[in-house]
């Protein structure tokens, strides 16, 4: 469409055609007040500069850059626009102002993308044709690699689950708690003995007194019967449990593998109803058949088994497909090849279905040679039927197997990353950097620090001071700190020394220093980037989910309080110096009064310590200006 | 005879060199036709200077429009079918495809089945910076469909159902049947002097003069470059 806003005022001006068919005066038109000639726009992105002209930004008026919101990245000095974002993405997006066309470049990463999109207010659904396949495909299968990120975290467990949850937890994942292993070993077991059964009752063992060969399972019967109910007490009692654990039993009653686990338990119990009826026995005897669903009880117990029923199902499409086929050619051949046999003498193919089972053998090359043809012609017709069942089952076969290694590879992934090792290393790393930031604010502060710094407030001049030892940065930091503490009127504690206030007293006023770096090192996370913490379940810092709750409050309080009063110090986000800062890049639509707050705590070193009535050492959030080691 | 002999000769050539193909793999040729088969047209129009002569923009105006024009249609010709797409983009309830065929006709003066650049601007320098009666000449054009100098009734007609084409089914009130044919009569009535059923470029002009609404609509976009 964009190039079509440059044909306005053509069209426009076409419709001087309807003027004289006018009855009426016609309605005046808008006057361009802002007659801004058309000049040439300069974008700074990170360096990189871009020009178009103005106009070209305006085709788009509800994006960032078609719209005045733009003005807020106004450079006054270098009279450009100055974003601060990546170069390289911003190629694509200007091009979609040029062209009209949104094209997804392929080297760029995916999430990367979508953020740059989000940032400069372009919907991604306007991809051209050309591009929009790829970034669907790529967009999925970050969903998924993500969704395995996430599905890992399910095996938190809650602080407060009752029973039936545990029990159910337990039952889906075995490696949880070691009641639930012997139980899912228990019952592999089980299954692996029942399979055995069924199968071992058909073997010949021994001759009666007829001298004919008896199968096991009439010789000892009633052996065979016991096991049998053993096996089905089992089952029985295990499908019972997950029906009663399960949270929807509706759901659970529709699940394949409840539906596996009942057929295999029937077959038993109407067994036991129906007795030694004569007409219904041989019914009783197709009962039988269904234990050997048994085995498929396995699937819970086996990843590849489960991964080969999934990747079936998704490529219904393309079995259905191979079944056409082959039915279609089956019947082509079976008909070539009846009349082509027609003549000969004593042939085996008495009829078309007959000869069903030579094309179908014949095709998929096994060539058993119970019917082979002896005509000339229907030697002709049968090698014609060979070369083409070769090529039919050849096609569909590539695009099932390509299914089955990505759901393979994907589930691999997940296994290696669920891989305990990886997350604690990970973990580890985290704790320590964090540590080491608060014991850096520790000494900074016994090292007496702060005091100058708290002296040394606005003024520019003295900062070169402060270079000297510590960063700006970090004095900056530090300071806020000390605010934080000046309000609550508790301080910041190492663990040794927490571990000595313990011991020595247990009232409850030295528990509140170990809320606060703990409690401020999770509430921070979530406060800082409350939506991060949502999207991705990082630091698995359990206390988050609890303290949602005074979030939820937090947010609340800040956003009614707006005069910023006088002992608003900012929260710091302790944990975004330590950790990536850079991906707080979330929607910060909580962004508050910062800069008035800002300045006050400075200028009235200590600011007065609140009584902890509301929520205590919370106030408002901070905003870029004082924390940011990194980009907020 | 022969006759018949050399077509069965020619014929079974054929055959043979197809199943030659076949056995070779060759049987689909990338015919390098094809591929020529979108214009490489590329149309350059005249230099500025002599634009700004023959027209009534400034240079500024030249390049705006000229960069708008060369964005959509690269090629530097705009044929029919684009011309109709570029236009319905602006009308998206209805159906202006006739309209646009009207106003394609207007502006392809040589008539050659493709607006040039010139072509473009020529047309758009009347309408927008021409005189009153420039523009009213243009607008004569576009209604004389077979451009013999009078408007007829079923021209008018035409002309009208493109124009309620244009609003769709959505409108209020509702779209009735007859409504282009009572605009037209009205128009005619307003317009045909002497009765004869005709309209000629004079009798035109001097109703158009004659109503103000008409001369102040005239000059309702002037400024929209």
């Amino acid at each position: 469409m964009a190039g079509v806003s440059a044909w306005l005022p053509f069209a426009r001006a076409a419709a001087i055609g309807w003027m004289p068919v006018a009855n009426g005066p016609m309605p005046v038109a808008p006057r361009d007040h802002s007659k801004r000639k058309d000049e040439l726009i300069v974008l700074n992105v990170s360096g990189r500069r871009f020009q178009t002209w103005r106009t070209t930004l305006d085709r788009y008026p509800d994006s960032l850059l078609g719209s005045s919101e733009k003005e807020f990245f106004f450079n006054e000095e270098t009279k450009e626009y100055f974003f601060d974002r990546d170069p390289d993405s911003f190629r694509s997006i200007l091009n979609f102002y040029r062209t009209g066309k949104l094209h997804y470049p392929r080297y760029e990463c995916i999430s990367a993308y979508d953020e740059e999109l989000a940032f400069f207010g372009i919907i991604p659904e306007i991809i051209g044709d050309c591009c929009y396949e790829e970034y669907k495909d790529r967009k999925r299968e970050n969903v998924e690699r993500l969704q395995d990120d996430q599905e890992e975290n399910k095996d938190l467990k809650l602080p407060n689950m009752t029973a039936r949850e545990t029990m159910w937890r337990a039952f889906e994942n075995p490696h949880t708690s070691t009641m639930a292993l012997v139980f899912y070993y228990v019952t592999g077991f089980f299954i692996a003995i029942s399979v055995l059964t069924n199968v071992v009752e058909t073997v010949p063992c021994g001759t009666s007194t007829q001298q004919k060969e008896v199968p096991c399972g009439e010789r000892y019967t009633v052996a065979f019967f016991c096991m049998d109910t053993a096996c089905v007490m089992i089952f029985t009692v295990e499908y019972l449990m997950r029906l009663f654990a399960a949270p929807s039993r509706y759901h659970f009653m529709r699940s394949v593998m409840s539906i596996i686990d009942v057929v295999a338990i029937l077959p038993y119990y109407i067994g036991l109803v129906m007795t030694d009826n004569e007409d219904v026995s041989g019914a009783f005897v197709t009962l039988r058949v269904f234990r050997v669903f048994r085995i498929f009880k396995f699937s819970r117990h086996s990843q590849g088994l489960r991964i080969l029923g999934y990747t079936l199902k998704s490529c219904a499409s393309e079995l259905g497909f191979l079944l056409f086929s082959l039915t279609m050619a089956i019947i082509i051949f079976a008909t070539v090849m009846f009349y082509a046999e027609k003549g000969s003498s004593s042939t085996k193919f008495t009829s078309i279905p007959a000869s069903f089972w030579y094309t179908i053998v014949t095709m998929t090359t096994l060539g058993y040679g119970d019917m082979v043809p002896k005509t000339i012609a229907g030697k002709i017709f049968g090698s014609i039927c060979s070369l083409s069942g070769v090529l039919v089952i050849a096609l569909p076969v590539p695009v099932i197997v390509s299914n089955f290694s990505r759901i393979y590879h994907q589930n691999q992934r997940a296994d290696k990353r669920r891989a305990q090792k990886v997350q604690k290393a990970r973990l580890a790393r985290i704790r320590i950097a964090k540590t080491g930031s608060t014991n850096a604010f520790l000494q900074s502060k016994r090292s007496g620090l702060l005091d100058e710094l708290l002296e040394l407030t606005g003024t520019e001049a003295d900062e070169q001071k402060l270079s000297k030892s510590v960063s700006l940065l970090e004095s900056q930091h530090y300071h806020l700190l000390y605010c934080l503490e000046k309000t609550t009127a508790h301080e910041f504690v190492d663990e040794q020394a927490f571990e000595q206030n313990n011991l020595e007293t247990a009232l409850q006023s030295y528990t509140s220093p170990s809320p606060s770096p703990s409690s401020s090192h999770g509430e921070s996370t979530s406060t800082c980037c409350g939506c991060r913490a949502r999207r991705k379940n990082t630091p698995p810092y359990h206390h988050h989910h609890p303290q949602r709750g005074p979030l939820q409050e937090l947010s609340a309080i800040h956003i009614q309080c707006v005069d910023p009063a006088s002992h608003k110090t900012s929260r710091s986000s302790l944990n975004q110096k330590a950790e990536d800062g850079g991906r707080v890049n979330c929607r910060r639509g909580q962004v508050t009064t910062a800069i008035i707050s800002l300045q006050t705590p400075p200028r009235r070193p200590p600011p007065p310590p609140i009584p902890p009535q509301a929520p205590p050492s919370i106030q408002t959030m901070s905003s870029s200006h004082i924390v940011k080691v990194s980009a907020l | 005879m022969s006759q018949c002999r050399k077509r069965c000769r020619r014929q079974l050539t054929k055959v043979a060199r197809y199943f030659y193909r076949f056995v070779t793999g060759t049987l689909t040729q990338d015919s390098i036709e094809d591929d020529f088969e979108l214009s490489t047209v590329c149309h350059r129009p005249e230099s500025m200077d002599k634009l700004q002569e023959q027209t009534k923009f400034t240079k500024k105006e030249l390049q705006v429009l000229y960069r708008g024009f060369k964005n959509e249609c690269p090629s530097g010709v705009v044929n029919e079918e684009n011309f109709k797409t570029i236009y319905s983009q602006f009308f998206p309830q209805g159906d202006s495809s006739m309209y646009a065929h009207f106003l394609f006709e207007a502006f392809d003066t040589d008539k050659n089945g493709s607006v040039s650049f010139e072509d473009f601007v020529f047309g758009l320098s009347i309408i927008l910076r021409g005189t009153i009666n420039d523009r009213l000449n243009w607008a004569f054009n576009l209604y004389d469909l077979n451009k013999d100098g009078c408007i007829t009734k079923e021209e008018m007609l035409d002309i009208m159902k493109s124009i309620y084409d244009m609003m769709g089914k959505c409108t209020y009130p509702n779209m009735q049947d007859e409504a282009p044919r009572e605009h037209v009569e009205n128009f005619f009535q307003k317009m045909d002097r002497n009765k004869d059923g005709v309209v000629t470029i004079e009798e035109f002009i001097e109703s158009c003069q004659k109503d103000e609404n008409i001369m102040q609509s005239m000059q309702l976009f002037d400024n929209v470059i």
